[in-house]
């Protein structure tokens, strides 16, 4: 059966210890974790966190269904399949000799970047994009020679009917 | 009211109804322990944390109640996680509380602390940390409520030492409510008229029930829906007793060592009716080919079972009880014209499965003693009603094949992580369920050795348990499995050196009996089983004598091997 990835969001109990059980979860059944993120709603007891998963339909049936059984875990969203926005935040640290600063800056300029960090050797942008946008950034940066790299990993919701 | 957290925890027990305990006491406990003593709330001292948790799961099934267990920290707390993931794998509804240190050096690697929470959250239920005394009260009610709703399962607390001491205005909490936690008790009645559909179309349909029949208290209604309907039932080891095992409609045990007509009739029903089930690999042996004629239905409490491991063709999540109700009441006005005639040839055929391979053993006169003739003895001479208890291996699959158990929770057992030196501690808490009935725990010489302490707990607190060894002086099961697909090779199964377990009966102030010859068996039971005292029953029974039919692991089920 085909694997695909799935984007799964959860409302949780804002609590110590709920981070562990989920990921907990998916460790102790061997589902993989692609990324994960999770941070306070605007109701400070709950927590919104988003999951990439791969897996195929069973599969994700399953983990939908597991992470519905722990008790902390308020309610879970599957995006995928739905319409939804998806973001992920990444900051880009680039070597950047003098030949390349201009296109190092040029590139930033196209995908909307922010440099966020000059100095000597290095220069750190920040983006923010869908998994597409990131990928085709990275493969540009890439020859130019990329040092470290964080990314957040996606947070999505569902786009309002129109 | 200014109350102690450790006071205000005995006042929450009372409120749940708790009259009981299991434990063992410690350093950060002092303060609960000092304010247990001034309850009227029993405590049976174990001598081993492992051994509290097994008697507070035997308690559970067989009184049909929540078992509680309160142990210290550290080693305390470590020793209870066996008894955990044997009742969370069993659905068995427990509240353990463990102490803790106190809140202000959690995380300073203090004397005897450990992150038990962080240890058990794999396998218990729920479980909490109280970090305030004033959570404490709400924290109690949610764990039992947690414990004994939806599927039932082990829930842990973990007490800090200075929030037993501190002291609270104390209000008792009102009713549970978790916005996150709210389990389906009544099936959507829509899939019932479908599965009402399916039963009426079926000409060769079974019943697979399990322990989820007798956690919901669903047996009668189990019963009454196959008589009405005429559908064979099978159950799983933790379902033994939901179906009563003298009626014409029962197949016996499914599974690795199902009996072959259980096993042949799941290959070649067109329906399967699973009430209560996981379809754990030890039952369906190779998934592919399981009941591969057959529409399953599935019926249980917990989603997450539905679709794990089998396909379904109608999935009906709710209580089982009240579905096999509903179930019943819509069979009153199902269409199955002549329902004897339409069932004969299925039935028909199961009887000639059932006399073509019964469960069989031959038992020679002049020895040795088999096993299942002992097991096969203590049925006749308890008539199917005593509470059974058993350890895990030959001895457990020889009571599950040969002592046909006619109500639930008669049989106890820890089926699904299948934890050696369970019997012993879960008799014992069987035995301060139901102190009018008679408890046997059967034991293998391996498995017994494993928590023989408890043999103390039993008689300080006067518990007659009795206990029945199968003595081969092999890891059995281990054995048989390497006599089987090891070449005979019985690397490390072999117990040569065990104790006189006559002699280790009175020296713990039990009666020890033994029996080496096929006539001793019956006198053996017979002073054993009616002795008003702890009693330990050494059978010598023949050393490499195996457990059939059995079904090679990841093999189909209907391929057995038979004697």
């Amino acid at each position: 059966m085909k694997e695909d990835k799935h984007v799964l969001s959860m409302l949780v109990d804002n609590e110590p210890g709920v981070l562990s059980r989920v990921a907990g979860l998916f460790s102790g059944r061997g589902y993989n974790i692609e990324s994960l993120c999770v941070a306070e709603t605007m109701d400070p007891q709950i927590s919104r966190l988003t999951i990439v998963t791969k897996g195929n339909e069973p599969i994700i049936e399953q983990i939908k269904k597991q992470l519905n059984k722990l008790i902390n875990v308020i309610k879970v969203f599957e995006m995928t399949g739905q319409d939804y926005v998806q973001l992920e935040l990444a900051l880009i640290k680039i070597y950047a000799k003098p030949e390349n600063r201009a296109e190092i800056l040029r590139i930033a300029d196209i995908f909307k970047c922010k440099v966020v960090d000059v100095g000597q050797e290095y220069y750190t942008i920040e983006v923010t994009g869908d998994e597409g946008k990131l990928s085709a950034l990275l493969n540009l940066l890439k020859p130019i020679g990329i040092k470290e790299i964080a990314r957040t990993g996606i947070v999505a919701l569902f786009r309002e009917a129109k | 009211m200014e109350l102690t957290g450790a006071q205000i925890l005995m006042l929450m027990l009372k409120s749940e109804g708790v009259d009981t305990i299991f434990g063992y006491p410690g350093g950060v406990v002092l303060e609960i322990y000092d304010e247990l003593s001034k309850t009227d709330i029993r405590h049976i001292l174990v001598r081993h944390e492992q051994g509290a948790v097994h008697a507070a799961d035997g308690y559970a099934r067989a009184g049909g109640r929540v078992g509680v267990c309160l142990v210290t920290s550290g080693p305390g707390a470590t020793n209870t996680v066996t008894g955990i993931a044997s009742a969370y794998c069993d659905s068995i509804p427990l509240v353990v509380f463990t102490g803790q240190v106190p809140t202000h050096l959690i995380g300073n690697d203090a004397f005897q602390e450990v992150d038990i929470v962080g240890i058990t959250r794999p396998c218990t239920k729920h479980n909490f940390l109280v970090k305030h005394t004033e959570d404490l009260p709400r924290i109690i009610r949610e764990a039992f409520y947690i414990a004994r709703s939806g599927r039932p399962g082990p829930v842990l607390v973990d007490l800090p030492k200075d929030v037993g001491s501190k002291k609270i205005k104390f209000e008792m909490p009102g009713e549970v409510k978790l916005r996150s936690y709210n389990p389906t008790y009544n099936p959507n009645i829509r899939q019932l008229h479908k599965v009402m559909e399916l039963v009426e179309k079926a000409e060769r349909p079974m019943i697979f029930a399990g322990g989820g029949v007798i956690l919901s208290k669903g047996s009668k209604e189990l019963t009454e829906f196959a008589k009405k309907t005429q559908i064979p039932v099978t159950t799983s080891l933790m379902g033994l007793g939901a179906f009563p095992g003298s009626d014409p409609l029962w197949l016996g045990m499914i599974g690795m060592h199902g009996t072959f007509r259980a096993n042949m009739a799941t290959g070649a029903c067109d329906l399967m009716i699973a009430v209560g089930v996981r379809f754990d690999d030890r039952v369906t042996g190779k998934t592919d080919t399981f009941a591969s004629q057959a529409k399953i239905v599935h019926i249980d409490i917990d989603p997450t079972s539905i679709r794990k491991n089998i396909p379904v063709t109608i999935p009906v999540v709710g209580d089982c009880r009240i579905a096999l109700e509903n179930l019943s009441r819509l069979a009153d006005e199902a269409k199955f014209g002549d329902l004897q005639k339409k069932r004969k040839p299925w039935l028909d055929q199961i009887v000639d499965w059932k006399s073509m391979r019964p469960l069989d053993y031959q038992q020679d006169r002049s020895g040795p003693i088999k096993p299942q003739y002992v097991i096969e003895k203590l049925y006749e001479l308890t008539k199917g009603e005593a509470i059974i208890t058993t350890e895990v291996g030959q001895n457990q699959m020889w009571t599950a094949q040969y002592y046909h158990f006619e109500r639930p929770s008669r049989f106890i057992t820890s089926g699904g992580l299948g934890c050696m030196g369970f019997g012993l501690p879960a008799a014992i808490g069987a035995q301060v369920a139901c102190p009018g009935d008679l408890v046997v725990d059967v034991a293998g010489d391996g498995s017994i050795q494993m928590n023989i302490q408890e043999m103390a707990t039993a008689v300080q607190h006067k518990l007659p348990v009795k206990i029945v060894i199968l003595n081969n002086g092999y890891l059995g099961m281990v054995r048989q499995w390497q006599e089987l697909f090891y070449g005979k090779r019985y690397s490390h199964t072999c117990m040569s050196c065990a104790p006189d377990f006559v002699k280790l009966a009175e020296a713990y102030g039990a009666v020890g009996l033994r029996a080496t010859q096929p006539s001793e068996v019956v006198p053996v039971l017979k002073e054993g089983l009616f002795s008003s005292e702890t009693v330990i029953m050494d059978f010598r029974v023949a050393s490499e004598e195996g457990v059939y039919p059995m079904v090679p692991a990841g093999a189909p089920i209907t391929e057995m091997l038979l004697v």
